[in-house]
């Protein structure tokens, strides 16, 4: 295209014509969409100038038409990456003597500056989802955002559907009563639900258009074909590290994607006990203490490691062109996530990324192999955003609460147009309120403590100063698990979570950081260690194994795998063996029915449920099976659970199968059960913190959040007790019915199961199974079986003199 | 897989200075010589304390606190006495609610009912009932105070909210706990609210500094571990 063509205004095209810059369409149809006034969501995959697609129509508008007040606010979901993309604007703005002033606000920003940017805002600010809220919670909100004429919120895939989503839906619908003419621009990687994602981000009543960019030539994925030596279970794929050590070797530049920290620590410590060419290789992964993080990254950007490990906590962020390969340790659990893995490579449009997936163990083989199927035929999976938390609610109208009063009418009508709360019920609307108000209890004399009156007219206020200041202290919806920074001499290396650094006694040697260290006490808010000098094995940290269950869409295609023995010639021979030898002693798992095995193995009976929905579900299943079998007199002893299989075990064999996997299960057994579930409280605490019951800190003097943990549990059981109705409970169960417990995905598949289930059984243990039995006795037991379970370790305990 | 029940006759029986006492589940002390139930740091009120900051907790911690009270007392109950911190603030007393305080008034009258007020606690209203005495209280060869004294012996005490923990297959349970060896025993805060301050920490290891135990209250059940310093 001429460069005299393209829309750029006079004062703009040559600096682009010097770059060579040659637009892609979808860069030229989100000009056009916004001389239109229309709100856009551009989908792309990683590397198709997003970013620049954002920015140019703000460029282009402030360039013709100088704005005096604040025009343009970018949102991202990272600070690091609000603060790159101000630094990659600065320079062409300054070469192009552009009429705008950038600036970040986060929550590093001085508050003298922050003052100052609500007062006189710069022409574009860069800001996070929670600085909006806190800018959005001020009486000056109105001023700050009258000019505004675009809203550029970046990774909106990955903000969708969470609570901070949530929260910033919230926000997007009160900007757009501040600011209507302000078009809502959304960048994302490419998803499988554009039409909802769309929706969301036209919170506040604006239609937004869906630009899909080109999505470029298919990854070039292939799966490391393990030998003999492919593990039956286990996710450390340590037998694997040779040749992964060979690939990075062959490569410029490798990210190395893990799912766990635990598993990162072992990689990273593997590969460099094989690093005889002394390759730069690097760690990465949340705990680690942030400036160790921004090292590696620098590193990285420039050029000079040869490969980082790293968990999830480099799925967004900066673009690093340099990188050739990208490996995946471990199952991928959904093809969305694997590709926008796999989408970190390569960052150029015209090229395929290249990727190595490392299966653990054989399960995994057959997820790998569901994976690169479902990418080879474009398919892409992910959960739709969910319905919005009332817990965010509940902060969102302390916030507003605190910018100017309100009715209760107006904000309803308000909340409601934020695609999250469309369908919130005026009565869920109305308790949330009645919480910030005076907490919603059922105690008429309690009301006199309140946070919020309302005058004549019905308009709600803040009662004092400094209900608006604790709430600013309070804001956000990142609850994070309670973390003791990591301290080797002066040196602090990180955080690991108190649980974890609970269980560790003096002496005991773990991974962190990619050294091993030696425990030796926790003071205060600190782990003491020391590094060890031995080689000996270390205590490794916890797998964390919950954090992203398997997909539906990538459960179905294992299903249908197995249900197609055509399909398995191009497995390893180790899985086709044992694919064979199920098929010659017990069945395969059916694509739309359910299989159970039961079989006796020593002293106890088992029962093996193939149900493929994801680990919190058959946690879930089996903490209820155990239950319905306990009252059937099976005497059940433990579970245990993977992403794929739960394997119950009993002294006395279990019956009547079909009625035991009853839907009904899902009533009252489900309700007794979610109350006393430790998964429950957990829930509980995060929502009792973001609703603003429990707080983060107070003004002047800042708890301990060891504390905080302790008082949620009290908190919970006092009110569930007295007022099991109450609204931050009825949110509590609604995040565990998705999330921990995720009893919407149990629910589906014993309907669809009902009828259908093929219950085989055996005089011993089918080869399917032996995969989650090697896994028992590795992992916590939970809810309920607690109680037998201390009676157990009582028994232990008693003969045991335990040293401090 | 055998599971043996950790309650049994012995359950939270121990001596000091030769008087037989029972830790209970409950975190109440039972001294059946005396018909005497003791309970520590009742923090009546929390709630509404933390209410008038704007922090707007349930408010039925009394309300369960007083239920457990009463189930804790039964009909066996001759003596109960309330070692201090019975109120989370000064103004506690005045904030009850009709209900709750009816309650207490009942509670009191009908029993041997004494205050035990540490050096800080506010003066308790008359109209509460029960009786009210100060610093420490002397009776048959035990002495009942708030807090620990250095020096103590044939202790009983609260103030210092003892928890502790016990880990089952990579699984923490923790929960608050009585703590006591030969000379003295710290209970655990019976209030609803009331947090607790582990036992590992420095001002309860001063207090046991050799061999200690502690039964840990877990689920409406006690659990005895022994720890000795020797060991160590």
């Amino acid at each position: 295209m001429p460069l005299d063509a393209l829309p750029l205004p006079p004062s703009l095209a040559p600096w682009f014509a010097r770059r060579g810059w040659t637009p892609h369409p979808h860069q030229l149809a989100m000009i056009a969409a916004a001389q239109a006034g229309r709100s856009v969501l551009l989908t792309a995959p990683t590397g198709g100038g997003k970013t620049l697609a954002g920015f140019l129509p703000s460029l282009i508008e402030l360039a013709q038409v100088p704005s005096a007040g604040l025009h343009t606010l970018y949102i991202s979901p990272l600070k690091a990456l609000a603060v790159d993309i101000h630094r990659n604007l600065v320079s062409p703005v300054a070469e192009l003597g552009l009429p705008i002033r950038l600036e970040t606000r986060t929550g590093d920003t001085p508050p003298s500056r922050r003052a100052r940017q609500r007062i006189a805002p710069p022409q574009m600010l860069m800001t996070t989802p929670e600085s909006l809220a806190l800018m959005l919670s001020h009486p000056d909100a109105v001023k700050t955002f009258a000019q505004l004429r675009a809203v550029i919120v970046d990774e909106v895939h990955a903000l969708a559907g969470s609570k901070r989503g949530d929260l910033l839906a919230l926000g997007l619908a009160r900007l757009s009563r501040l600011a209507p003419g302000a078009r809502h621009v959304g960048l994302s990687a490419t998803i499988a639900w554009p039409e909802e994602l769309a929706a969301w981000l036209g919170s506040g009543g604006k239609h937004v258009h869906h630009i899909a960019a080109d999505h470029g030539p298919l990854p070039q994925v292939e799966m490391l074909e393990p030998g003999d030596e492919l593990p039956w279970a286990g996710h450390m794929a340590l037998y694997a590290m040779g040749e992964l050590y060979r690939a990075i070797e062959r490569h410029r530049s490798v990210i190395v994607f893990v799912n766990t920290r635990a598993q990162a620590e072992l990689v990273f410590q593997e590969l460099w006990r094989r690093n005889e060419a002394n390759l730069p290789i690097a760690l990465h992964h949340g705990s680690l203490a942030v400036e160790q993080r921004r090292k590696v990254e620098a590193a990285m950007a420039e050029g000079r490691l040869r490969a980082v490990v790293a968990t999830s906590s480099l799925d967004l962020g900066i673009d690093w062109g340099e990188i050739d390969l990208v490996v995946q340790i471990g199952a991928p659990k959904g093809v969305s996530r694997l590709t926008q893995r796999i989408g970190r490579a390569n960052h150029r449009l015209d090229e395929p990324s290249a990727a190595l997936l490392v299966p653990a163990n054989r399960f995994e083989v057959l997820e790998c192999r569901a994976a690169i199927a479902a990418i080879a035929a474009r398919e892409l999976d992910g959960d739709k955003p969910r319905a919005g938390g009332l817990d965010v609610l509940a902060q969102h109208i302390l916030g507003m609460a605190c910018a100017a009063p309100f009715t209760a009418d107006a904000l309803y009508g308000e909340v409601t147009s934020a695609a999250p709360y469309h369908a919130l019920q005026r009565k869920d609307f109305n308790d949330t309120l009645a919480f910030v108000e005076h907490g919603g209890y059922a105690l008429r004399e309690y009301e006199q403590w309140r946070r919020l009156f309302h005058d004549s007219q019905g308009r709600y206020h803040v009662v004092s100063p400094q209900v608006a200041r604790r709430y600013r202290m309070n804001i956000g919806t990142i609850v994070e698990a309670v973390m003791l920074r990591v301290r080797v001499g002066g040196r602090v290396l990180g955080e690991v979570e108190e649980n974890f650094a609970l269980g560790l006694e003096p002496g005991d040697t773990f991974l962190f950081s990619g050294e091993v260290l030696r425990f030796e006490e926790i003071r205060g808010m600190e782990v003491r260690a020391k590094r060890e000098k031995s080689t000996q094995a270390p205590k490794i940290p916890s797998y964390d194994g919950g954090k992203f269950p398997l997909s539906t869409h990538l459960a179905s295609r294992v299903r249908g795998m197995l249900q197609t023995p055509e399909s398995w010639r191009s497995l390893p021979l180790p899985v086709r063996e044992w694919l064979d030898a199920q098929r010659e002693r017990s069945i395969m798992p059916d694509r739309d029915g359910l299989l159970v095995e039961s079989f006796p193995r020593g002293p106890h009976h088992y029962l093996v449920v193939y149900g493929f929905e994801g680990r919190p579900a058959h946690q879930t299943l089996g903490m209820l099976l155990t239950k319905r079998m306990e009252r059937a007199g099976s005497k059940p002893l433990g579970f245990v659970a993977t992403d794929y299989v739960l394997a119950i075990w009993s002294l006395e064999p279990a019956r009547d199968i079909d009625s035991l996997l009853d839907q009904e299960m899902l009533g009252d057994d489900l309700e007794v059960w979610m109350a006393e579930s430790s998964m429950l409280r957990r829930s509980f605490r995060n929502v009792a913190i973001i609703a603003g019951l429990i707080e983060r800190n107070h003004p002047g003097h800042e708890k301990t959040r060891r504390q905080v943990t302790f008082n949620s549990d009290l908190i919970y059981d006092v009110l569930r007790r007295h007022q099991p109705d109450h609204i931050l409970l009825r949110a509590t169960v609604a995040d565990a019915a998705t999330g921990l417990t995720d009893i919407r995905r149990l629910g589906e598949m014993l309907a669809r199961a009902k009828g259908r289930i093929t219950f085989r059984e055996l005089d011993r243990v089918s080869p399917l199974a032996i995969p989650i039995l090697l896994e028992v006795g590795r992992e916590a037991v939970y809810g309920q079986a607690i109680d037998a379970l201390i009676g157990e370790a009582a028994e232990r305990l008693v003969n045991e003199a335990l040293a401090r | 897989m055998p599971i043996a029940s950790p309650q049994s006759e012995e359950t939270g029986r121990l001596v000091l200075h030769g008087i037989e006492l029972f830790a209970e589940p409950s975190g109440a002390l039972w001294w059946p010589a005396a018909a005497t139930l003791v309970v520590a740091d009742l923090h009546l009120e929390k709630g509404t304390s933390y209410a008038r900051r704007g922090v707007l907790l349930p408010p039925y911690d009394t309300r369960t606190t007083l239920g457990r009270l009463v189930q804790a007392i039964g009909p066996r109950v001759r003596r109960i006495i309330c070692l201090g911190d019975s109120f989370h603030d000064d103004d506690g007393p005045a904030r009850l609610s009709p209900t709750d305080a009816l309650l207490l008034q009942r509670l009191t009258a009908c029993h041997d009912w004494i205050w035990v007020t540490g050096n800080h606690d506010p003066a308790l209203p008359p109209a509460l009932g029960g009786r009210v005495v100060t610093g420490e209280l002397q009776l048959d060869g035990l002495v009942l105070r708030h807090e620990a004294e250095k020096d103590g012996s044939g202790e009983v005490s609260g103030h210092y909210h003892p928890k502790s923990h016990i880990d089952i297959r990579g699984r923490r349970l923790s929960g608050a706990c009585f703590i006591h060896d030969e000379r003295r025993i710290v209970l655990p805060a019976f209030g609803a609210y009331a947090g607790g301050l582990h036992i590992e920490s420095e001002p309860i290891r001063a207090l046991f500094p050799a061999d200690f135990r502690i039964d840990l209250l877990l689920r409406g059940q006690l659990m005895r571990r022994e720890f000795f310093a020797t060991a160590f």
